[in-house]
């Protein structure tokens, strides 16, 4: 397993150079987004990395994403949140988990003709801050929302 | 091989209600069975929903999602009848569609 895990960290370090260019991409062309899964977002291990990897620098605080979900998880292996985003031209929604090894956990791309809704059940290490991140007409909005977890479920 | 999917569409006003339950174990990575061995990921990466045939969702994931993945979207401008298909790749590439028309309002 260790030499699985080595090869992986190599992976990551080396995908770590090519987000710095194709973060500016994304923000630029916004279509790409959809294109590849995002590699250094979700193998991310610090929340800050994550959110860089969805290009999101300049997040401004939104009442128009409302979530959905228990103020107290009492299973970690499932959390159900859903999110509703009022904003108009939603393109996509991004759900993290400050506190997971992994925090980025989803990232739904709407652009197509869906509403801006989505719903599901993400696993949770502990309690912890969970932030959405929706993306409409280029721009990034965030909300967030404290989960106490009684017992993780990432073990 | 991949177990099927279980989806349902309804139609509510001009927006199909799409609610979708995939069979998939879901591992971190870092849950340990009986014998202490680390269980690899397998996770599913990749969900796209299609809406006759054209792409309404493009859904990325981590292992983060829970097991037997639970997702519910609302496709805007749908009609009863309509083909609302779902495709789920996971990180060794199995992959699994399965397809409903969507049924009118009860």
């Amino acid at each position: 397993m260790n030499v699985l895990r080595r090869s992986f960290l190599k992976l990551t370090a080396g995908a770590g150079a090519l987000t710095a260019a194709a973060a500016a991409g994304l923000v630029a062309s916004g279509q790409a987004w959809a294109a590849a899964w995002n590699k250094t977002g979700f193998e991310a291990k610090a929340y800050a990395d994550a959110l860089k990897s969805l290009g999101a620098t300049n997040l401004v605080q939104s009442k128009d994403i409302v979530i959905t979900a228990p103020d107290i998880a009492e299973n970690g292996a499932v959390v159900p949140v859903a999110v509703t985003s009022k904003i108009p031209n939603t393109q996509s929604i991004s759900i993290l988990a400050e506190n997971n090894p992994f925090p980025l956990a989803a990232t739904f791309d709407l652009s197509g003709g869906s509403e801006g809704y989505v719903s599901t059940r993400i696993k949770m290490g502990k309690t912890s801050n969970v932030h959405i991140v929706v993306k409409a007409d280029g721009k990034l909005y965030t909300a967030a929302k404290e989960i106490k977890v009684t017992i993780g479920g990432c073990g | 091989m991949a177990e099927p999917m279980k989806i349902r569409a309804t139609l509510q006003g001009d927006v199909a209600d799409v609610r979708i339950l995939m069979l998939h174990p879901m591992e971190t990575g870092q849950r340990k069975d009986a014998k202490g061995q680390i269980v690899p990921l397998h996770f599913i990466q990749s969900v796209i929903v299609t809406h006759n045939g054209k792409t309404v969702v493009d859904a990325q994931w981590s292992q983060a999602i829970s097991r037997n993945p639970f997702l519910g979207v609302h496709v805007k401008g749908a009609k009863a009848g309509d083909k609302i298909a779902v495709t789920w790749t996971d990180n060794k590439n199995e992959k699994r569609t399965d397809e409903v028309a969507v049924a009118a309002a009860s």
